[in-house]
């Protein structure tokens, strides 16, 4: 929330329908040349630990760290390692698109009977703070007994850490409705069903969708952790090839697959910023311009 | 200078202005009633005294009074969302209109999807509230504005919509919680055109809360004075001009004579 509310604070005031050319213009330049400026700083330093700065400041050999263009051209340019990564993206995609899925039909439906019975809410949200808690790692053998150690149990690691997220937010927006707004539905009677589909869950979107945003980018990191930890079955994802590369001390490969595993977080977050934008843009102010 | 009907005004008037509403046989029944209404919240708050008075069909009461003298907590009474301490209320809720001090427009919707709401939760058919959705924008003056949505209008336009909203339901009791405290002073002398013409054209019974005595004379054909908390009722004016009632009214010396008498009273409220 504080994120799409801090971006919207900092653009111009203008009429959400006109805004002038000179206003699209400014707003696209700045939105542009900010961070073009930054990757170019990054990629130069990046460059030079490359070539002088891991010797000088870690005393380790240059080649842990490949130059950029070598990382490209070896990673995205050669067609072997091309497949192995792309075909690995695809199923850790697979897992965090499920995961996701799997996160936003749990989290929205506890979030509702939270905010439906105060004594769910009571009894569950230690836990669910407990979850948020409990390092991956010290659960590794039981959720290895229980789901087998494969794809399953590397999408139950990707709901473990993005469900926290959708549930805190969905909840926060179903109780965001004004008194005033809630007086006209007990004006007229309304059932508590009326009351959740025609009130709570529309005023809710915005915080909804929130959630969603921020729980896409976990959900590649839960998809990408769970594969450090279960690799039983013959779906490996991206983490998993990275760690084949690295292990083999190929590391521009493995620089690669990073490349790769963060572009599909950030895809994921400008996706669901762009389906919120659909959504409830024409009514949400903050939702505007946000992505 | 215009010449006005309500001319008719004079010395008379005021001293009809009695503590108690001395209705004759031949009145009608009334459309809202309390009687002996009073409201100690949980915590003690003693907001609102013993109260009795009626509003009938034709009337237009505005009740004017210190903050904090249970003004809204009796139109709350009467709409059921809060319920009296002691005492009660007569009045059809099933043709009640309601409008508060904020719009409270529902932000997803669009005007005149916000205008069907009340008749949406009430029931009524999509057709029938469609065109009777139309019917109230038209008439709040919002005809063009059915597909904006709320962050799209002004703090007036809002609250027209808002009123409109209750309008679909064809009260017979409409009930204004200070409706027009938030918007400027232009802004809200129309808005009380507006409310003049509902009331003319749509013939509820009104009720309403205000700061503003100009705006009580203004509206009604009652001018109800409470006292500080816990609220009584102290003083009751009947406000004698004629409608349809021009803005020029405002002007003229009969109406500031009556504004002067309730601005005593409500001093006295005070003290």
């Amino acid at each position: 929330m504080s994120q799409s509310v801090l971006v919207a604070a900092n653009e111009p005031i203008v009429d959400p329908g006109a805004p002038t050319a000179s206003d699209q213009r400014g707003f696209e330049r700045s939105r542009v040349i900010g961070p073009a400026a930054v990757l170019v700083i990054f990629v130069a330093l990046w460059h030079y630990m490359h070539s002088d700065g891991m010797r000088r400041f870690f005393d380790k050999p240059g080649f842990l760290l490949p130059a950029p263009e070598t990382v490209i051209n070896d990673a995205f340019f050669n067609s072997l390692a091309r497949s192995k990564l792309l075909t690995g993206l695809g199923w850790t995609t697979l897992v965090a698109l499920t995961g996701l899925l799997i996160t936003i039909v749990v989290g929205v439906s506890l979030a509702v009977m939270m905010a439906q019975a105060k004594w769910v809410e009571r009894a569950t949200y230690p836990y669910l703070v407990a979850l948020q808690a409990i390092p991956i790692l010290s659960i590794v053998p039981v959720i290895n007994s229980v789901f087998g150690g494969g794809i399953s149990s590397r999408l139950f690691v990707c709901v473990m850490i993005s469900i926290f997220p959708i549930v805190t937010n969905t909840l926060f927006g179903l109780t965001s409705a004004d008194v005033g707004q809630h007086d006209l539905f007990t004006l007229r009677g309304a059932s508590r069903r009326t009351r959740l589909f025609k009130l709570q869950l529309p005023s809710a979107m915005p915080a909804i969708f929130t959630g969603f945003r921020i729980s896409a980018g976990l959900s590649v990191i839960g998809a990408v952790v769970g594969e450090q930890f279960f690799r039983k079955g013959s779906k490996p994802g991206i983490g998993i090839v990275m760690e084949t590369y690295r292990q083999k001390g190929i590391y521009p490969q493995t620089y690669g697959g990073l490349i790769l595993a963060a572009g599909l977080g950030i895809a994921m977050f400008l996706v669901f910023g762009w389906i919120s934008k659909r959504v409830v843009g024409h009514w949400h102010e903050s939702a505007r311009k946000t992505t | 200078m215009m010449k006005h009907e309500y001319a008719s005004w004079n010395e008379g008037a005021l001293a009809q202005a009695t503590k108690v509403t001395a209705m004759t046989n031949s009145a009608p029944a009334p459309a809202l009633s309390f009687s002996g209404v009073s409201m100690v919240f949980p915590d003690g708050t003693h907001a609102l005294g013993e109260t009795s008075f009626d509003v009938r069909p034709g009337e237009f009461v505005t009740v004017v009074g210190p903050s904090g003298c249970g003004k809204s907590t009796l139109l709350r009474i009467a709409s059921g969302l809060n319920k009296a301490t002691t005492g009660t209320v007569t009045v059809d809720r099933s043709h009640l209109g309601y409008v508060f001090q904020d719009p409270t427009l529902l932000q997803w919707r669009n005007v005149q999807r916000n205008v069907e709401l009340m008749a949406e939760l009430e029931g009524i058919g999509k057709e029938d509230r469609q065109s009777r959705a139309l019917e109230a924008i038209e008439l709040v003056g919002l005809k063009g504005f059915e597909n904006k949505y709320p962050k799209q209008l002004s703090g007036g336009m809002k609250m027209r919509a808002s009123l409109a909203r209750s309008l679909v339901l064809e009260p017979k009791v409409f009930l204004f919680d200070e409706p027009f405290g938030a918007v400027d002073e232009i802004t809200r002398e129309r808005l009380n055109d507006e409310v003049i013409s509902m009331f003319q054209r749509k013939g509820f019974a009104g009720l309403f809360i205000t700061h503003s005595i100009s705006e009580a004379v203004f509206l009604s054909t009652r001018v109800v004075v409470m006292s500080a908390r816990p609220g009584r009722i102290i003083a009751d004016f009947p406000v004698p001009f004629a409608y349809p009632r021009s803005p020029e009214i405002r002007f003229d010396a009969a109406f500031a004579a009556l504004s002067g008498e309730i601005s005593h009273a409500l001093r006295d409220a005070h003290a």
